[in-house]
């Protein structure tokens, strides 16, 4: 099908930008890489009355670091720059690890981080990543800017902490800390589709190899990026056994994930992958930190 | 409501002038505003990849951009990859000796697809081969000729 009619401005500038956001508010979608929003209005699933495109502002597209222990990225950087940049593959692995699993290389080379952020999708890996990596987000508005945590962003699906009269602007991200193992694992029917179970691993030991910080947020088993503290509080103060293993993962499956099943995959089949995967990236992830 | 827009493209080297509504897809303009047919439609989501295009250097696909998007950008499509419409590209040549299509419905969108991932890296191993093409979808070919048309193309090329 084809687009509902609707009017189109290319700011120049962020500030033009956000005086037409505020000015249309929920009228007006932003159009980032439209990778989700144009098949979406294809569809006329969405039908935005008036579209702001930011793909003029290059003052949105960057990759830059903070004190040499932050990644900043502008809202509108492609995910193939991210995907090649060496700097983010050294030191900040999981995000690296996590992009090929983005759709297909066509789709990365438009699609933004800001907008597989901003949409929100639980399917989707940045959100996952980025919840994981305890990241924040800076929204602003023609009031000023601020940020918001990744623990408070996301609300459920397709919704954000993102105000009808703000817009993402950008996102940090801290290095990985020394002594810090990570793994991203999915299993999806074919290479870049959505994952019908998901997760990202984050563990950081101490000189002893006895676990001092545990992450693990599931991709697609919940309305939004679900991280399951309690599992991995399992994992803190001890050392990396497989009978800890099997219990983490365990209770993550069959306790802390809230899978909604669908056409290809069932719930139970969902609490399968997600013990499986999470067995696996415990390993990798322990592994990995000892190594570093 | 129409909101029209004057944009100015090049595609596969021409300048055009085109006047064209906000919700135009960029595969729609390509297609039926300057007849360009090689481009194809298959699903219009993004999924199929028929209708991928060379963007500025960089393989994306037309029916997930508006034409008003292409505004002062820098075009290839199928047409344009080799000298005239009588010569083939080399990786054509090579797609028509080792039987890499067979309806072609997908060819367009695939050698699209190929022609920036070759350029920046021309000895790919057949895994890079297939994740370079994992998101264009073949019903034909079962994607081993497709595969072998372009080992056949990379060893005549080195
Ligand atoms: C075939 C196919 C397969 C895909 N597979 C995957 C996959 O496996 N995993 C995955 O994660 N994604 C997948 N995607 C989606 C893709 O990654 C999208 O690019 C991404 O989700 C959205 O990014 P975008 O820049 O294209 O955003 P858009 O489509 O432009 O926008 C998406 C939404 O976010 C809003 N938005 C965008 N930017 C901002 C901003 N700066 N501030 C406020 N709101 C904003 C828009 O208004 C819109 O509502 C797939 C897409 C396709 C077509
Ligand atoms: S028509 Fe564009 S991807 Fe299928
Ligand atoms: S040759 Fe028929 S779809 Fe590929």
């Amino acid at each position: 099908m084809k687009p509902a009619s609707f009017k189109y401005y290319a700011p120049e500038s962020l500030e033009e930008a956000l005086r037409l956001k505020a000015q249309y508010g929920d009228e007006a979608r932003i159009l980032a890489g439209g990778q989700s929003l144009i098949p979406a209005m294809n569809f006329r699933i969405m039908q935005p009355a008036v579209l702001l495109d930011l793909n003029l502002l290059a003052e949105l597209s960057y990759i830059s670091t903070k004190d040499g222990k932050v990644l900043q990225l502008g809202a509108m950087t492609r995910l193939n720059e991210v995907e090649g940049d060496v700097v983010i593959a050294d030191r900040v692995s999981l995000l690296h690890e996590a992009l090929p699993y983005i759709a297909h290389p066509q789709i990365r080379n438009r699609g933004t981080v800001g907008g597989n952020i901003a949409h929100a999708d639980p399917a989707a890996e940045l959100p996952v990543v980025a919840l994981a990596m305890d990241s924040r987000f800076r929204v602003q508005s023609t009031n000023g800017s601020h940020w918001i945590n990744s623990e408070d962003f996301f609300r459920g699906y397709f919704e954000t902490a993102i105000d009808s009269s703000e817009i993402l602007v950008e996102i940090e991200m801290p290095f990985l800390e020394p002594c810090t193992g990570w793994a991203f694992l999915e299993v999806s029917r074919r290479p870049g589709d959505y994952a019908m179970a998901g997760i990202a691993a984050v563990i950081t030991l101490d000189s002893n190899h006895i676990c001092r910080k545990a992450r693990l947020v599931y991709l697609n088993l919940s309305d939004a990026p679900l991280d399951a503290k309690q599992s991995a509080d399992l994992l803190v103060g001890e050392m990396q056994s497989n009978e800890l293993i099997m219990e983490v993962a365990i209770k993550a499956s069959e306790e802390e994930i809230m899978p909604m099943g669908s056409l290809h995959a069932t719930v139970n089949y969902q609490r399968h992958l997600a013990r499986i995967l999470t067995k696996r990236a415990l390993k990798l992830a322990f592994g990995r930190a000892k190594q570093t | 409501m129409s909101d029209n827009h004057s944009i100015n493209t090049t595609i596969n080297g021409e300048d055009y002038t085109s006047d064209v509504e906000a919700r135009m897809l960029l595969s729609d303009f390509i297609r039926h505003e300057l007849g360009l047919t090689g481009t194809h439609v298959g699903c219009e989501h993004g999924v199929c990849g028929a209708c991928t295009v060379i963007l500025n250097g960089r393989s994306v696909r037309s029916c997930l951009m508006f034409a008003v998007q292409a505004h002062g950008q820098q075009i290839t499509t199928v047409e344009g990859m080799s000298a005239s419409e009588n010569d083939l590209h080399p990786l054509q040549e090579s797609f028509r000796e080792a039987h890499g299509l067979q309806c072609g419905f997908c060819t367009p969108g695939i050698l699209m697809s190929l022609i920036p991932f070759l350029e920046e890296n021309p000895r790919p191993s057949e895994e890079e081969i297939r994740a370079a093409i994992s998101g264009n979808l073949c019903r034909c070919t079962g994607y081993q000729h497709i595969v072998a048309a372009v080992k056949l193309y990379v060893e005549r090329d080195s």
